[in-house]
């Protein structure tokens, strides 16, 4: 897993509640066996005039000019500030994917989905949790301030404002962890193998149907 | 001992440790997967040298990309057949046991579990795929994962998990003729919203819900996760075993008896607690449809679509806009005049045999309206195909203009040859009306098959109370 212990960057704003995973990465794009390569179609539909099929040269459609991503301002941007359950919808880790990709490091929304919020620790991104007043300043403050950017702490989980003020922020203990160390989590639990095969043999003798012979299910 | 809810005892049941911040190592009984979240984590076992810790707790069948119309000269499309034949490879090379598409059982994989006994109550199931909260109509605790926690499965057969919160959604009474799972689990939508139930393992109890057929139960625990839960569950009755009997993965003999006492007891408690409880009575219920582009935007079909003078904030005003932008509607619009280019029958949430046979009842002896383009009925799996068949059905639909398909996921997600073209607008019995789900710039609106089907011959939304 990814490391990300300090992070500053560009904030872009997506002003929309709801964002779902199709409209992250729509599902043509999820033909790939690939992790990688996903960053040019992120907000696909969104983004683009025209309609795109994996392969495409992405860099010749037609851009839309009204979308945030691509106006001139939130180039680089690298933060993104999105409304409420963003997130929502499917449980395609292709959507954080495309978002570092794309070179998306951190989140901030009032409210994220579930399956969405775990997938991003799993690839070293921070998605950070604040109430909605405090969203709402921080859209003003962005669309007002061209090329405003946020600092991140996680270990001390504050968020740094250009104006000095600390906004903190909560995260579940091992989450933070796992992200400001970079954890192979697989790796971690197979050290707990001896427990995962002692709970078995217990369960074997309690519900045998679910240990049949092996390939028989 | 203290009363349990379902979701209590089912967490228990399956912790192979626990931390003292409530971090838990959950077990997992059966892991499903298919061609589009699995490629990248078999690769990550590859590369990190592991091995799939319990061979046998894996089903693999391919869905979302396989073509709906012949498939006798396989995918013409190559990106969509790489993915299929990734699955294939991996499962060959892994030892994992793969339903392949030309296999009679193939189908959308929440649908092929179940009909195989391959869901059994008191499982933890896992599978890359959101709705995978289907299964917990079995009484069995099951919920989406994503990639990485796939191959974390493979290698472990265990999940890094927090105990999520109970929550009880009781709908009393009886439903009115012609109202259906789909409509109960619309109308909780649009009560909780699709955020509502994040946090929570939701339980669906009362009247309306136990007198429901597996399938009915299937469908309302699909949509589980558009409220926002990423598990719903029902609690095992009589219903649930006798859909079990018989199933070619499920216990026979002995066992079978030994397993159905122990699966009697996968009920919660009486004068358990839960975090939040909904009450609805189903008689109030009408047939659903969403007019907007979340499925929290529904109204029944008697209804309307709400004007800006309705919503409170400004915020809800702007996705009011967006929304009808999307869709093309005006605010106020009564549902029942909304007119419609195609229909779809199909989706892990209605696709099953008896949301065939429900629709089938609207179309004999009718022809689709001369404004529907193309009606499609895509079965949720070869044997609910020739179950149908043998029923007749298939000829019902392709005589009043239907087409019928092959088994997959098809056009409720687009992956394949199956979509709307820009501006199309459509009736769909699946699960999502997101932005562009059926194909860039189409329209869904969700509802359920009886009212999907009458909608392809009345080419417009119909009241199914009013037959
Ligand atoms: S039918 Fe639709 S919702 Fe169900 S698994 Fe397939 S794509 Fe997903």
């Amino acid at each position: 897993m990814k490391k990300l212990t300090e992070w500053q960057g560009i904030v872009m704003p997506l002003d929309r509640a709801n964002v779902d995973t199709d409209a992250i990465i729509p599902k043509q794009y999820l033909k790939s066996i690939k992790r990688t390569g996903f960053g040019p179609n992120l907000f696909d539909d969104w983004r683009y005039l025209d309609p795109g099929e994996p392969g495409d040269d992405h860099s010749k459609r037609r851009l839309n000019t009204e979308f945030v991503m691509n106006q001139s301002r939130y180039q680089g941007a690298t933060v993104l500030l999105a409304r409420e359950n963003f997130g929502c919808g499917s449980s395609r880790e292709h959507a954080p994917w495309a978002l570092l990709d794309a070179g998306f490091r951190v989140l901030i929304a009032s409210s994220f989905a579930e399956i969405f919020y775990n997938n991003c620790f799993k690839n070293g991104i921070l998605p950070i949790v604040l109430n909605e007043e405090i969203v709402e300043q921080l859209f003003a403050e962005v669309l007002a301030d061209p090329g405003y950017e946020l600092a991140v702490d996680l270990a001390k989980q504050q968020i740094c404002k250009p104006d000095g003020e600390v906004v903190n922020f909560q995260l579940e203990e091992f989450r933070k962890q796992a992200l400001l160390e970079g954890l192979d989590e697989i790796g971690l639990t197979l050290q707990k193998a001896d427990l995962i095969r002692a709970y078995e043999s217990k369960r074997r003798q309690q519900v045998p149907w679910l240990f049949n012979a092996p390939g028989d299910i | 001992m203290a009363a349990q809810t379902l979701y209590d005892k089912l967490w228990q049941q399956h912790l192979v440790s626990e931390q003292e911040d409530g971090t838990a190592l959950l077990y997992i009984d059966r892991h499903l997967l298919h061609e589009v979240t699995s490629p990248q984590a078999f690769e990550g076992l590859r590369l990190a040298n592991r091995k799939p810790w319990r061979l046998e707790t894996n089903l693999a069948v391919p869905d979302h990309n396989v073509p709906t119309t012949d498939r006798s000269r396989g995918i013409s499309d190559p990106v969509s057949r790489l993915q299929v034949e990734t699955l294939d490879k991996n499962c060959a090379d892994f030892g994992i046991t793969e339903i392949p598409m030309n296999d009679i059982r193939q189908g959308i994989v929440h649908v092929m579990g179940p009909e195989q006994g391959a869901t059994l109550p008191g499982m933890t199931i896992v599978c890359g795929d959101s709705h995978t909260s289907t299964h917990g109509a079995f009484g069995a605790l099951a919920h989406g994962i994503g990639t990485s926690e796939v191959e974390h499965v493979l290698a472990t057969q265990c999940l890094i998990q927090k105990k999520m919160k109970n929550m009880r959604i009781k709908v009393d009474g009886q439903l009115a003729v012609g109202v259906t799972a789909k409509d109960i689990i619309l109308a909780v939508i649009g009560e909780l919203g699709t955020a509502g139930g994040t946090g929570y393992a939701i339980e669906f109890d009362g009247e309306a819900i136990h007198t429901l057929s597996m399938e009915g139960r299937m469908t309302l625990c699909n949509m589980a996760i558009e409220a926002g839960a990423r598990a719903g569950l029902v609690s095992v009755d009589e219903i649930t075993i006798e859909y079990l009997r018989d199933r070619p993965y499920a216990p026979q003999g002995e066992v079978w008896e030994q397993a159905v006492s122990y699966w009697r007891t996968l009920v919660s408690d009486e004068n358990c607690e839960f975090d939040k409880e909904i009450v609805l009575d189903a008689g109030t219920i009408a047939p659903q449809v969403t007019w907007g582009t979340s499925p929290e935007m529904v109204a029944p079909i008697d209804g309307a679509i709400p004007t800006y003078e309705q919503m409170q904030t400004d915020a809800e005003r702007k996705s009011l806009q967006r929304a009808l932008e999307y869709m093309s509607l005006a605010p106020g619009t009564r549902v029942n005049s909304i007119p419609l280019d195609k229909v779809f029958i199909g989706s892990c949430t209605n696709s099953r045999i008896e949301d065939l046979r429900q629709a089938a009842r609207w179309v004999a002896g009718n022809k689709i309206a001369e404004n529907i383009k193309l009606a499609m009925v895509v079965p949720g799996s070869g044997l609910v195909k020739a179950q149908a068949e043998k029923e007749g059905l298939d000829k019902v639909f392709k005589e009043a203009g239907f087409e019928w398909r092959e088994p997959g996921c098809s056009m409720c997600l687009a992956m394949n040859a199956d979509r709307l073209a820009p501006g199309e607008r459509c009736a769909s019995t699946s699960n999502r009306n997101f932005e562009g789900r059926q194909g860039q710039g189409g329209r869904t609106h969700l509802v359920s098959p009886a009212m999907a089907a009458a909608a392809a011959i009345a080419g417009h939304f119909v009241d199914v109370r009013e037959a």
